[in-house]
Parts: C-alpha cells; structure tokens; sequence
C-alpha cells in the first residue's frame, strides 16, 4: 500500500530527508510544512556570504525550487503546524486543515533564544535564523553604523566580521570570560579575540547586557557596572532553543535541559512513536561515538540524520553513527571543529598560533575526543579518523606539527 | 552555459548538464540532485564532499588548486591524481564538454 508521509519543518534536514526518501525508493505521497515563505535552505551561508551580499538567493536554495514539482513532493510554504494527534494520525494546521499521515518526520529544527530583558522588544534589536531576518538585517547595514552584538558564539562572530568590512562600527559583547566559551579552548577563543579586535571590531567578553533603552529604536545598550553604550542596531546571537513543542504536546519523550533538550530519538532517527520520525537541530540522538546522548545544532548533522531517517522509513535502516563536525568562516580564517570537546581533561596545541594556523587538540584519558582546525584542514580532516576511533595518542606527537596523521597511531 | 558530464560510479551513467556561467561545477550536480555529490558545506571547501575525478585531458585546462583545496582533498576517499573538489571549480566557457567521475564514495 502506498503510504504518505508528512514533514513537519522545511529547513536542511528537511530538504536532505525529501532527497534521500525518493533516491530510497519511497513512491508514496510527501508533503513538507513549513513556516517560511521560501524552499527549504542551507542556513550557513546566511551570517557569512549571503549577509555580505556575495551569493545570490538561488545559491542558498538546498535544491531549485522546481526540484520538488519534479519528485511530486508538496510543499505547504508560510503553514504551521500547531497541533499533532498521534492516535488519528493527523496534524493540524494553522490554517484548520488536517492532514492523515502515515509517518511523519518532524524536523522543526531551532529558533533563536530571545532575550526577556527591558526594551528588548524596541525596533532594531535583531535576531538571525532566516532568510528574511538576513534581508532586514542587510537593509539596515550602514557605513558607520554602531552594531552592537550581544553573543559571541559562531553566528555574532561571523556576523561581526561581515558587518565591520561592510564599514559598521561593532562591538561584540559576551558574557563569558571568552569567545565561543561553549565550544572552544582558551588559546583559540584568544585567537579570535585578537583577529576580531585586529579587524577593528571592539571584543568585549564578561560583558553582561542588562536591557536596551531607547524611544521607539533602540538606541543603546545598558551594560552591567551601568555602562550605556550607543547603538543603531543590536543583534542578539545568544544561541538557540529546540522546536519541541509540537512533539512534547503530542506526549512524545524529549530530552531534558540538562542533555541539551530536544525530541528523543533512536539511532535510527525514531521517537517512541514508531510512525514518528525526528531529524536535525530538534532532536536528542544517542550518540556511541561520543559516549552519551547529544542534541547538535549542525548542517553535518541535520544531512546525516536525515538520511538515516529516510533509510529508515524506505526499510533499509542504517544506524546513526557520526563524529560531529561544525566550521566557521571569519575573515580569511576558516574554523573547522571535528567532535565534541566538552569533558576533556587535556589540551594539546598542534601548530604556532601566531602563524595563523594551529589546532586546538582534546584529549580525555589519553583519547583525542576533538580537534578545532584553525586554518589548518589538513588538522581537521586528518583527526576525523582517531577521533572516531578514540585512538590515544601521546601528547608529544600531537604536538608536533612534523608528524603527519597518518602516521600518528 | 557550458556542458558538464557527470558520470555515476558503478553504473557508468552519464548526466549531461548546462550548468551556468559561474556556478561551479558542484553547482550542477547539486541542482540536478546528481547521485554522488554531497556538499555537506555548501561549497565552502569545508569538507571534501563534493569530490569527483576530472576526465582525461580536461584537468589541466582547469584552474589550479588553492592550498586549501588540496589540504581538504588529501583525506577524500580514494583520492587519486586527477581527484577535485567540484566545489572549487568555477564554469567558464572554456569548461564546455567537461567530464567529470563520481567516486565510489564520499567520506561525510
């Protein structure tokens, strides 16, 4: 019997899950629901090329929009899901509309977490995640416009980077005593502290935002220590939260805050619910490589989770088993991070930081668990192997940027 | 427009494409869903996914690799000397007739 298929989200993993379910053989009927206006997308050029106006909207496109017509799948654009009955097997629209499914594959992916402070809802405090927030942000880019970013993770990093060789006057303020603080040891942090600052970009870190003052627009930002700074726009990248609701209302298991949250899944990309699939940002996966349940906020993981979705749903499962990796442009200096370092109990740095190419090697129990490759590629696509293997390698050898990787084990 | 073939692995294949003027030659493959090209990065040469041979005589005519390019290339699977990343290579009309291999894998 033909069975139909809805997916809930149209973003990357909505996109790789509808390529993959009919390269798979799924000859049954697919809709994708999403909020957006537009198909589905790739979200990483949007705080880097496509902010600074060096790709075309076509190019962020995941497939041409005639793709979908061409593999008869439906999409449902600007449509929101707002409610799923998993004993009708239905979802319901925003619209009133409910449509039966068979299986469904949520991929509702994250939204930006908001900032519940005073004057944080005055005109010019911005977010980032689409499209649309990129064409707004881009419309107000100015020559000697004061940008204030609130966050210095990846996003307001590569958002400073653009926005201060577009001639914005930006200051980066993060909380933590330094950048990227989730992620990234302190020699690599400092690194880009001082590639920011080089650039012009005033790197603030322990700064704590208190709220944002202003008449209609925001025109500051109130700092901890009662500092104001002046601002004609703030954007605020302060991480993300997971789109759980959907599937939490439905009485599916999610993740609790202290696994990162997000819908639970098996390695092959199930909920508890057999006719339930989640892939992508939303999800809480067990991850055997890494030794624990994880919930990524990745391009690498919203493609391959996907793909074991839609292998799964076609009946060829192929388990979920990947070693994270995430990259970041700034600048000419590309970041690449293969596996998570969270839990190490050593660093080891690979290379001369002051040469402008390094890496940051971790180490748990003698196992290398992570690397972040700072303009260094052959680092990072060199310690995908061991990192899976969690081969230990002496610390010595690491360090030395003579030995190659292929003969470090 | 220049025409790039693309030829599957194993079954030999072959995907004749215009691809335009400026897109790369991963570009083509993306937009067609071509079987064998990932692009996990987008083309940010970030990855080596989108790792294909260059047919015969064509890899001279093409621009030469960055150091970032070949760095990324050398942990493809199975990287041979005429191995690319279609990422990296821009169509001119100099490009027409391009033929391109997938190969048997790409490592994600």
């Amino acid at each position: 019997m033909t069975q139909s298929l809805i997916v809930i989200g149209a973003g990357h993993a909505a996109g790789q899950a509808v390529v993959s379910l009919r390269a798979g053989g799924w000859d049954g009927r697919i809709v994708v629901v999403g909020e957006e206006s537009h198909v589905p997308y790739e979200r990483p050029p949007l705080s880097k090329q496509y902010l600074a106006g060096e790709m075309e909207l076509e190019r962020v496109f995941f497939r041409p929009p005639a793709f979908y017509d061409d593999a008869e799948v439906e999409l449902r654009r600007g449509r929101r899901a707002v409610r799923l009955d998993r004993e009708a097997r239905t979802v319901t629209l925003d619209d009133g509309r409910a449509l039966r499914y068979d299986r469904l594959l949520l991929a509702t992916g994250s939204r930006p977490r908001r900032l519940e402070l005073p004057g944080a809802g005055l005109d010019g405090v911005c977010y980032l995640r689409t499209i649309d927030d990129v064409d707004a942000l881009r419309r107000r880019f100015a020559p000697g416009r004061r940008l204030a970013v609130v966050g210095g993770g990846y996003i307001g990093l590569e958002v400073a980077a653009v926005a201060v060789e577009k001639g914005l006057d930006v200051t980066v303020l993060e909380m933590a005593p330094s950048l990227m603080a989730r992620v990234v040891a302190p020699a690599v942090a400092g690194f880009f502290a001082a590639l920011h600052r080089r650039h012009g970009v005033d790197v603030r870190t322990g700064a704590r935002v208190e709220g944002f003052a202003g008449t209609d627009a925001v025109e500051a930002v109130l700092c901890a220590g009662g500092e104001r700074l002046a601002a004609d726009l703030v954007l605020v990248c302060v991480g993300v939260v997971p789109n759980v609701e959907l599937a939490r209302d439905a009485g599916l298991p999610c993740a609790g805050d202290g696994e990162g949250g997000g819908v639970r899944v098996d390695e092959n990309a199930r909920t508890a619910d057999p006719r339930v699939y989640a892939a992508g940002d939303c999800t809480s996966h067990p991850n055997a490589l890494v030794g624990r349940r994880v919930r990524l906020e990745s391009v690498h993981n919203a493609v391959e989770q996907a793909k074991t979705a839609a292998a799964a749903l076609c009946g060829t499962p192929r388990p979920y088993e990947q070693v994270p990796w995430f990259w970041s442009d700034q600048y000419d200096v590309k970041l690449q991070i293969a596996g998570l370092s969270a839990g190490h109990d050593q660093v080891v740095l690979r290379g001369d930081p002051a040469a402008g190419s390094f890496a940051a090697c971790y180490l748990r129990g003698g196992a290398l668990i992570a690397l972040d490759a700072i303009s260094s590629p052959r680092d990072f696509m060199g310690s995908r192997r061991p990192i899976a293997a969690r081969a230990k390698i002496p610390p010595e050898r690491l360090a030395d940027a003579g030995v190659a990787w292929k003969d470090m084990t | 427009m220049a025409k790039i073939t693309y030829i599957e692995y194993g079954t030999e294949k072959a995907h004749t494409i215009d691809v335009r003027k400026g897109h790369t030659v991963k570009d083509g493959a993306v937009d067609n869903s071509i079987p064998g090209i990932e692009a996990i990065c987008g083309g940010s040469c970030s990855c080596s996914t989108c790792h294909v041979y260059v047919d015969g005589e064509w890899l001279a005519r093409l621009p030469e690799q960055e150091d970032m390019e070949k760095d990324v290339l050398e942990f493809a699977h199975d990287v041979r000397a005429n191995s690319r990343l279609s990422c990296q290579i821009r169509v001119t009309d100099e490009l027409d007739g391009l033929v391109v291999r997938m190969p048997e894998m790409q490592n994600v």
